[in-house]
């Protein structure tokens, strides 16, 4: 902008050069340059709106119920839609639980992909791989939940189990940790791994005790953000993880209630006590989601590469 | 003992203390048997991914067939979903549709929404606005998709009812449009608008990401030309970002295909005998909706078959629509390298 004021001036001073107009402030160019700016700031407010919009009535219509103590202590056993009581103990134990498990079946897997493609990969199978995690990563979820009851419930002849569950959700996990740590290693200096092979370590060694203590509070950051996407999932939980009231810490045997299937049970009641519930739900699978997310990026900050 | 070229050397004579050999060195870390191991594990887990997706694609197959040679109907033009008895009917047309429309009306509100703020992101805000923004943009990612839909229904659907009158009695007489008695806040129209909000962050995320490599030479070659801020963009940093911009729209759109609980929620069913409608503002079911709201009925293998079948054909989709995206955004990194 400043340099088309600047050409401007210059012709107006050497009088005898007649310049085509280059447009001064009024002119459509700037017009067009400004509603640019209007647009970009306004799209930018456009998509605020949706976020603060459901954490404003989430908060005002759930916030109360996330207030008193049973909330967070009681299950739902023997409360009918009718009546009010009861907490959410059992459903966010049961999304903790399955978050947890699901952590620790993907992140082996993922963490050792992701060296596999960074340190060792070459050639037409590490792009092979690479090619899979990016399909894994936009398989959708209900796929993920129909490929895993093909497997566990109509080949193996098994019952719908949690740990059903957690298995259609580590097919959703793993590829954002890959993804994620492949990043972060990438980052890794290369001339830490040439000074540790000079010193005659071996590369297993040097990626163990060089490599991912370099990276790991970027892999962390990862593991977090992944772990924040697949406990807000719902359908494979629908397909695979039928509700209980109760509380429930078996993962191979029985139901299991976690938060969306919570909310997903009572979001079809009319009556008041069902819906502040489904509120309540809501705002605690929200707040679990958001501080894992939060804190993952928090993380972030301290890591030694990036 | 060997005899070496250069003949006989001290260190060959000396004893080695714990009865090794005089070349055989002490063993200790630069041993490779570590290395097979750590680098084998590593491999495998490459090829249980591999093998993850070759089975998701197997499985569903493998129990769709059955199914499908049974079905007296025609699977990919049918309309009709009767998937038990003797003689099952079912076909995807329907759900085609639905899946289809709610997609193409997400992409048409969140490609330009999401490109505008990633620029906003990238090129606009004051640098202390920058990250907030973009950690907000991606927060909305973080709403789980159940939240969203049971939001739109009980909360925002109902301020969508005034554009849906408006529109239906305007163009009412275009089938588009075609007022189909269903309320604003569960039809295929409002479900895409939902869907486009889901599927924002993704897209601002990979074009941020692109518009972020724009080397500064070019802005800055543009801005000394003359240009304003936005012939700026429009010269230098949109072109050099289409790669990213479109392969982010397909992410998007393989996510907006899929999504379930959302749209799940808000879509009114169709009656059975509804008579075939092109309208926006109609109920319907998508491929996942479908599949999740029937979870419940999987009692036979035949039943079962059917939805499996439906989900292959989602899977399929999702599959081309991402490797397109994957293709788009590889053919830019050989070019930029």
């Amino acid at each position: 902008m400043s340099t088309v004021t600047h050409v401007g001036e210059e012709s107006t001073r050497a009088k005898a050069v007649t310049l085509p107009d280059m447009g001064g402030k009024s002119s459509g160019r700037a017009i067009k340059d400004q509603a640019a700016r209007i647009v970009m700031w306004s799209a930018f407010v456009i998509a605020c709106v949706p976020l603060v919009w459901i954490l404003v009535s989430t908060l005002l219509k759930g916030g109360h119920m996330l207030a008193s103590v049973d909330w967070w202590t009681l299950s739902q056993n023997g409360i009918t839609a009718r009546r009010e009581g009861g907490g959410a103990a059992h459903a966010i134990q049961g999304t903790l639980i399955q978050g947890a498990v699901t952590a620790l079946m993907s992140v082996p897997i993922g963490v050792l992909t992701a060296i596999y493609l960074v340190e060792y990969g070459r050639g037409r199978f590490a792009k092979a791989v690479s090619f899979m995690v990016d399909i894994l990563t936009g398989v959708p979820s209900i796929v993920a939940a129909l490929f895993i009851y093909a497997l566990w419930v109509t080949t193996f002849g098994f019952q719908r189990v949690p740990f059903a569950v957690t298995l259609a959700l580590v097919l959703l996990m793993i590829p954002t940790i890959v993804r994620s740590t492949e990043e972060m290693l990438k980052l890794v200096p290369n001339e830490l791994r040439e000074a540790s092979y000079a010193l005659g370590v071996p590369k297993w060694k040097t990626i163990v005790s060089i490599v991912l203590p370099t990276a790991f509070s970027g892999i962390v950051t990862g593991v977090l953000l992944g772990l924040a996407r697949v406990m807000g999932e719902t359908a494979p939980l629908i397909i695979l993880g039928p509700y209980t009231k109760s509380m429930a810490s078996n993962l191979f045997d029985g139901l299991m209630g976690t938060l969306p299937t919570m909310i997903n049970q009572d979001r079809t009641e009319a009556l008041q006590p069902a819906v502040d519930r489904v509120w309540g739900a809501a705002l605690t699978l929200i707040l679990i989601v958001f501080v894992l997310n939060l804190l993952g990026r928090f993380l972030g900050r301290f890591s030694k590469v990036s | 003992m060997s005899t070496s070229i250069t003949g006989h050397s001290a260190i060959d004579d000396l004893p080695d203390p714990e009865g090794h050999g005089p070349h055989e060195g002490d063993r200790a870390s630069t041993s490779r048997w570590g290395d097979r191991l750590f680098g084998g594990a590593a491999k495998a887990s490459g090829l249980f991914v591999v093998l993850l997706v070759t089975l998701v694609g197997l499985f569903l197959i493998v129990q769709a067939v059955p199914s499908l040679l049974n079905n007296e109907a025609n699977f990919l033009t049918s309309t009709e979903w009767v998937p038990s008895g003797a003689e099952p009917r079912f076909g995807i047309a329907a759900l085609l549709w639905a899946t289809v429309i709610t997609s193409v009306i997400a992409m048409l509100i969140a490609v330009p929404l999401g490109v505008a703020v990633a620029l906003f992101i990238t090129e606009y805000a004051p640098s202390w606005l920058s990250k907030p923004a973009a950690v907000i943009i991606d927060l909305l990612a973080a709403v789980p998709s159940i939240v969203f839909g049971f939001w739109g229904l009980t909360i925002a659907g109902q301020y969508f009812q005034p554009v849906q009158d408006f529109l239906a009695g305007t163009f009412g007489f275009i089938p588009f449009f075609k007022d189909s008695g269903f309320s604003a806040k569960s039809t295929l129209a409002f479900a895409g608008i939902i869907l486009a909000f889901m599927i924002l962050p993704i897209i601002t995320a990979i074009s941020r990401e692109v518009f972020n490599q724009v080397p500064t030479p070019h802005k800055e070659g543009a801005l000394a030309l003359g240009a304003t801020k936005w012939e700026m963009i429009r010269t230098a940093v949109l072109p050099f970002g289409k790669p990213g911009v479109i392969s982010g729209a397909m992410l998007g759109l393989g996510r907006a295909l899929g999504e379930t609980l959302a749209v799940m929620i808000l879509l009114s069913t169709l009656n059975p005998s509804a008579p075939w409608s092109f309208s926006i503002f109609n109920g319907g079911e998508t491929f996942a909706s479908k599949i999740a709201l029937n979870a419940g009925e999987f009692d036979s293998p035949q039943k079962t078959g059917a939805y499996i079948a439906a989900g292959l054909v989602l899977f399929i989709l999702t599959f081309i629509v991402n490797s397109i995206a994957r293709v788009v955004i590889n053919r830019r990194k050989a070019f930029s390298e």
